[in-house]
């Protein structure tokens, strides 16, 4: 996999606004297990199919103290369903767990090297990239359940390594700006 | 897929026109609400109102789900709609 983070390196630093405008930060004070950092949008279909089980997945591991940060770095401009507005609808309706964050200089897709959406990055408690990859196997079929992503956080709270650190994020491309 | 429907339904595949939209003017000329869009005889085979642009197009599965490709059985109907209304 080419660009952008590799296992085993630091997480670089993040500093984005949620829909409300609220600041947040990696590092985060005070100590989280592991941290997800995943880039999605509004309109993709590979973003939206999978995204219920990204919900889920953040709900379950919450109880465990893992971080989940949403990241939207499309250029609104010429997609205008990945506006800010329609960032703070989406997660009026529809109750999110986690903060979904407005990149609008699309410095930390470029930083972390996000390519797709979904694109997935777990971290460990130093921050330290473990798994870089997709949710699962299958965006069509709800029964995977995010299992990859599931595996990775699974054995990092375990003090385990990942078993499969790395797999191809399948998705729709990031909208650079022009 | 499209092909598959088409040949089983007795529409020659080779007929299947397939044009690449380019760049954001192509788009909108075209009504170009992402890719692929399905046209039969010039109407999309699942309507929406999607602006015109250069992105992935959503489509609504029976079940409720959403795919970047409609299913085999929307094709199929869509293909077969469109044979029985030329018929009429």
């Amino acid at each position: 996999m080419s660009g952008g983070l590799s296992i085993g390196e630091l997480a670089p630093p993040l500093e984005l606004p949620d829909t409300e405008g609220a600041l947040h930060t990696l590092p985060l004070a005070g100590e989280v297990p592991a941290s997800v950092v995943f880039w999605t949008c509004n309109h993709c279909p590979y973003a939206l199919a999978w995204h219920d089980r990204l919900v889920d997945a953040a709900r379950k591991y919450a109880e465990r103290g893992v971080r989940f940060l949403a990241i939207n770095s499309n250029d609104s401009d010429r997609y205008p369903r990945d506006s800010l507005d329609a960032m703070r609808e989406r997660v009026a309706s529809e109750r999110w767990p986690f903060p979904y964050l407005h990149d609008e200089a699309q410095d930390a897709a470029r930083a972390w090297g996000a390519r797709v959406t979904p694109d997935l990055f777990v971290l460990d408690s130093d921050l330290i990239l473990r798994y870089r990859g997709a949710p699962d196997a299958d965006y069509q079929d709800r029964s995977q359940n995010a299992v990859w992503l599931r595996e990775a956080l699974d054995a990092l709270l375990s003090g385990q390594e990942v078993p499969k650190a790395e797999t191809e994020p399948v998705g729709c491309s990031i909208k650079w700006k022009q | 897929m499209l092909r598959d429907e088409a040949g089983r339904l007795g529409v020659d595949p080779g007929s299947i026109e397939v044009r690449e939209v380019g760049t954001d003017e192509a788009a909108e000329r075209e009504g170009f609400v992402g890719s692929p869009t399905i046209r039969i005889d010039g109407s999309d085979i699942q309507a929406t109102e999607e602006p015109a642009g250069l992105t992935c197009r959503v489509y609504r599965r029976p079940d409720g789900s959403v795919a970047p490709l409609p299913d085999r059985v929307q094709v199929h109907d869509a293909l077969a709609g469109a044979l029985k209304a030329k018929v009429r």
